[in-house]
């Protein structure tokens, strides 16, 4: 059953077509990643299924309710969690607390004016919190701040935030950019571990085809604004349309 | 329509200022990225050099006369000026334009102070987020303004306009209406032409030097233009110091308008913030626009008819505010903002 | 029980603050400040800034209008105090809940903006309620002369009382100007009962403070000024918390102009100018904005500088000096007196420049920063490991 559909999305940015009749189906527990070219569309894309632009026509609908007009906000509330390329964690504040944010948020909704109740008081919040900082291993520098971290422990705790909401969809967006290739690995390896352990569909964009092929279970190629191809892994490799879209024409090169 | 042009003349000495101020500000944001809440200090300072290059050309030699006596039998004091005495009556002419002869003065006076409030202070809180850079500047102002309060007390200076732009023109007689229907003051049309000049000068050196060339471009993306190998630094300072003799100029010739006072930065100030937030923060044409269409929209709201509709109350002292709130509710960039400036 | 209530940190900061805060008259008395006016100033201008940390120490938010709410506030006491009765009670009450509607308005507005756009929003929001209360208004606020009591006033409830005589602001027959003189060690000690009043809401209002920093609600602010985009995405919406933000800081800048107006039953626009607005922005900073403590000490420290600063002229200057050859002393004496008397705020432009400049966390950061280097001197004597990262419980800030 698919969770997320996009379809005949178009956004224009003046002249330029960055989304030409977009679709896509996302099924429900599954890792599906979205490849491309640079300039293909895929952040574009991701921004219109976030709420951060909002396309010109088409639809987007995740779990038959429409995306389209929804704030950032709102479109998390109804279980969309979202990774970012660069990560942005809370820096100023402790790494408990870090967690402890995403989970008041599905806990309470996007505002709750509580201004005296101790935080101390907030037993599950806290309980929550940790669990999923053990699950990701970094429950020893929880009182650490967030601005202490390496870059690869912001990842694991921008993933852990989103965890903590338990999401039926997660975005990420270039998870391994700038990653050395045991980070690489790690990272796939934590993501395969999410996958199994939780009821969770990954909506990847990826440029690193070794975490693609090892993590997919579905591919769809954006080129130039079109999905020029959606498919299952094995089907993906060989594909002529998919090697034209990467090196240029195959044909007029031979 | 008399009354109509009437209050549209009467807006623009105002706006003329609210402009130069407003274009000097934006200037400063669009290069630097820094909000000078100083900016007000440089448009009293401006004015201030004029009170000094006046004083100094009306310095009076003073003799006791060897023949006639005052009233209560004291020999008469015989007060020459100086300026008057070495030059005769180009002398006078000097002490009687100084408005003019103090611009001079004010241009490499600015330029200085503008360059060194740059060097000296600014430079180092690129880097240190925008509210330290608003609080500094903010300190800044208190110190310049309670500096000139001491050296020139807490009373206005009234500066006289020079003779023969002192009086009135029948601006309705030449533009055909009747007669006497739309008298205003010379002066104020002066400062309009003046403001007009500048304000081209400035979008001209923009335009047509590759200085401002470059200036634009880091404006619009000063990394892009930093990795091009070019010195933008030390053209934003320089752009800092023009920033400032624009609006040191602007100070001065307002002098005969407004008599200066310790105050009349901070006071100018706000309202160019707010012009400025109206035309879109970082759009010079729209800091231009913005200062004529406020000062205008200012003197029509002191009309007896508007008032009227206000059951009474004089808006004009906040209707600037009120069209600020209106357009940030409806065109949150302002009337020519661009998006991203600013924003964070 | 009250063993478990001493272990708590929190609670132990309550109660070391309102030992301070009761014992003023008796503490600053040896400082030649224990008098009740100035002991009122510290007080109201320590809610004031308290109130004002909590929008900019918390989420960021560099409101350059607060002044506005704290005329509101003392405007809507005059009033109560002419229409109604001189207790204060009413007074303050709609003090507070009149600069509430006026933060709520002025808020939603500014809001809509963010960083150097909000606070220039502010700005000229407080320059216009200035200028609406100097001229506009004058009806309501008396324009220039200010807004004062008369003998002719209704006072509703307790206008037949006192007639002939203009009243004093009182708490139930408690007249605010009362106060007790207890001859100490050589000193007088004065316990007024206005400076109490000030105390306990200023105790009630640092309490308050602190419930809100440790909440779930205060750690939202706090994510507000670290980092609004990675909260947006995770389902929070950060508008209606800046908006509760800013009123209670208004509110709480109202309650300081309800007090005020209560201790000296007038109201004047100069007090909404944004020389006032820049004014608490110095002293939250100056104690250390984001910091529970830092903004009242900063507010003590700023009033007490301004009372001692402007009650120097150039004969007490002269006076510090007769030691010296009388050319010397004359040269200290010009180059010190443009700084103090009316020259204050000279000095205070000064200041804040040089907090902003080299102490931009306050002085809070500052005695943490001196503490910090003091314990890893001392470890280091020891050889002992280097310290660790500081590490915090959750709620808890610095």
């Amino acid at each position: 059953m698919s969770i997320l559909e996009v379809q005949g999305v178009n956004k224009r940015f003046g002249g330029l077509a960055a989304l030409d009749d977009v679709n896509l189906s996302v099924r429900e527990n599954t890792i599906h990643a979205i490849i491309g070219p640079n300039g293909a569309g895929k952040s574009t894309l991701l921004n219109c299924l976030v709420g951060k632009l909002i396309p010109d026509s088409g639809t987007v609908t995740f779990g038959g309710r429409s995306l389209i007009g929804l704030k950032p906000y709102e479109i998390n509330q109804l279980g969309v969690s979202r990774v970012f390329q660069t990560p942005e964690v809370f820096s100023d504040l402790t790494i408990l607390e870090n967690l402890m944010i995403p989970a008041l948020a599905s806990r309470d909704g996007a505002f709750k004016l509580s201004p005296f109740k101790y935080l101390g008081k907030e037993a599950d919040i806290r309980y929550q919190s940790e669990r999923i900082l053990e699950d990701v291993g970094l429950i020893d520098q929880r009182h650490l701040l967030a601005s202490s971290m390496s870059r690869g422990n912001k990842r694991r705790l921008e993933m852990a935030m989103c965890l903590v909401q338990s999401p039926k969809l997660l975005l990420l967006d270039e998870p391994t950019a700038g990653m050395s290739r045991a980070d690489t690995n790690n990272t796939i390896e934590l993501l395969r571990t999410i996958s199994e352990a939780h009821n969770i569909t990954f909506v990847v964009i990826e440029h690193d085809m070794h975490v693609v092929f090892s993590l997919a279970d579905r591919i769809s190629v954006l080129s130039q604004g079109h999905v020029i191809v959606e498919d299952d892994p094995q089907n993906i490799k060989g594909h002529p349309k998919v090697q034209e879209a990467y090196l240029g024409t195959v044909e007029s090169e031979g | 329509m008399d009354a109509i042009l009437l209050q549209i003349l009467n807006g623009l000495d105002k706006g003329s200022a609210y402009a130069l101020i407003a274009l000097g500000l934006t200037l400063i944001f669009g290069t630097l990225g820094v909000v000078n809440f100083a900016h007000g200090a440089l448009f009293m300072i401006g004015a201030f050099c004029t009170v000094v290059v006046n004083g100094l050309l009306s310095l009076e030699r003073v003799t006791l006369s060897e023949t006639e006596t005052n009233p209560w039998g004291e020999p008469l004091e015989i007060r020459v000026q100086y300026a008057e005495l070495w030059f005769g009556d180009f002398g006078q002419l000097m002490v009687d334009y100084s408005v003019f002869w103090s611009l001079l003065f004010v241009i490499p006076a600015m330029l200085l102070i503008g360059i060194a409030m740059e060097r000296g202070l600014i430079k180092h809180f690129y880097k240190r987020p925008h509210a330290d850079q608003i609080l500094v500047t903010f300190g800044l102002a208190i110190v310049l303004q309670e500096i000139i309060k001491q050296i020139f007390g807490a009373n206005p200076i009234p500066q006289p306009a020079p003779d023969a732009l002192r009086g009135a023109v029948d601006v309705g007689a030449a533009l055909g209406l009747s007669p006497g229907s739309i008298i205003y003051p010379i002066w104020r049309l002066v400062y309009f032409l003046f403001a007009a000049l500048i304000i081209g000068g400035v979008f001209a050196f923009l335009r047509f030097t590759t200085f401002g060339m470059v200036v634009r471009a880091g404006m619009a993306d000063r990394e892009t233009v930093g990795l091009l190998g070019i010195d933008i630094d030390k053209r934003f300072t320089a752009m800092f110091g023009i920033a400032a003799v624009v609006t040191g100029l602007a100070g001065a010739m307002y002098t005969p308008i407004l008599s200066p006072n310790y105050h009349m930065g901070m006071d100018f100030l706000v309202l160019c913030f707010v012009v400025v937030v109206v035309g879109g923060m970082g759009s010079l044409p729209g800091a231009v626009a913005a200062g004529f269409l406020l000062g205008v929209l200012q003197s029509f709201a002191s009309m007896t008819q508007v008032k009227a509709l206000f059951f009474g109350f004089s808006i004009d002292q906040v209707i600037i505010y009120l069209v600020a709130v209106i357009i940030l509710l409806t065109r949150p960039r302002g009337l020519m903002g661009r998006k991203g400036v600013m924003e964070t | 029980m009250l063993a478990k209530l001493l272990n708590n940190k929190d609670t132990m900061l309550v109660i070391v603050f309102s030992l301070v805060v009761l014992a003023a008259p008796l503490l600053l008395a040896p400082l030649g400040a224990g008098y009740p006016d100035l002991m009122q100033r510290f007080a109201i201008f320590g809610i004031f800034a308290i109130g004002f940390n909590i929008l900019f120490g918390l989420t960021g938010y560099l409101s350059f209008g607060h002044a506005a709410f704290l005329g509101v506030g003392s405007y809507s006491a005059v009033w109560m105090f002419k229409l109604l009765s001189v207790n204060i009670v009413p007074a303050i009450l709609l003090s507070v809940l009149i600069s509430g509607l006026f933060a709520l308005v002025i808020g939603y507005v500014s809001l809509k903006r963010s960083g150097i756009y909000f606070s220039i929003l502010t700005l000229a929001f407080a320059q216009m309620s200035f200028n609406l209360a100097y001229s506009v208004l004058t009806p309501i606020t008396n324009g220039e002369t200010g807004l004062q009591l008369a003998l002719d006033d209704p006072r509703v409830l307790d206008g037949a009382s006192t007639e002939g005589v203009l009243p004093s602001p009182q708490l139930f027959g408690l007249e605010m100007n009362d106060t007790a003189q207890v001859p100490f060690l050589g000193m007088e000690l004065q316990f007024n009962v206005g400076f109490y009043i000030c105390a306990l809401i200023l105790i009630a209002a640092f309490f308050i403070s602190l419930r809100i920093f440790r909440s779930s609600f205060g750690m939202m602010l706090r994510a507000v000024k670290s980092n609004q985009t990675r909260l947006n995405y995770t389902g929070i919406n950060t508008k209606p918390y800046t908006l509760a933000a800013f009123v209670i800081s208004g509110m709480y800048a109202g309650l300081a102009g309800g007090l005020m107006a209560s201790m000296d039953p007038l109201a004047g626009a100069e007090r909404m100018q944004w020389t006032a607005s820049g004014e608490v922005v110095l002293m939250t900073i100056m104690g250390g904005a984001g910091s529970l403590l830092g903004p009242v000490l900063g507010a003590a420290i700023i009033k007490y500088f301004e009372n001692i600063f402007s009650r120097i002229n150039d004969n007490v200057i002269e006076a510090w000096f007769t030691f010296l050859p009388d050319w010397l002393g004359d040269i200290l004496v010009t180059l010190i007196s443009p700084f103090v008397g009316k020259g204050w705020h000279l000095s205070l432009g000064l200041i804040f420049m040089l907090v902003v400049i080299f102490l931009p966390g306050g002085l809070v950061e500052g005695a943490q920063r001196v503490s910090r280097w003091t314990v890893r001197s001392v470890k280091r004597l020891q050889h002992s490991e280097p310290g660790s990262s500081k590490s915090l419980e959750p709620g808890e800030t610095h």
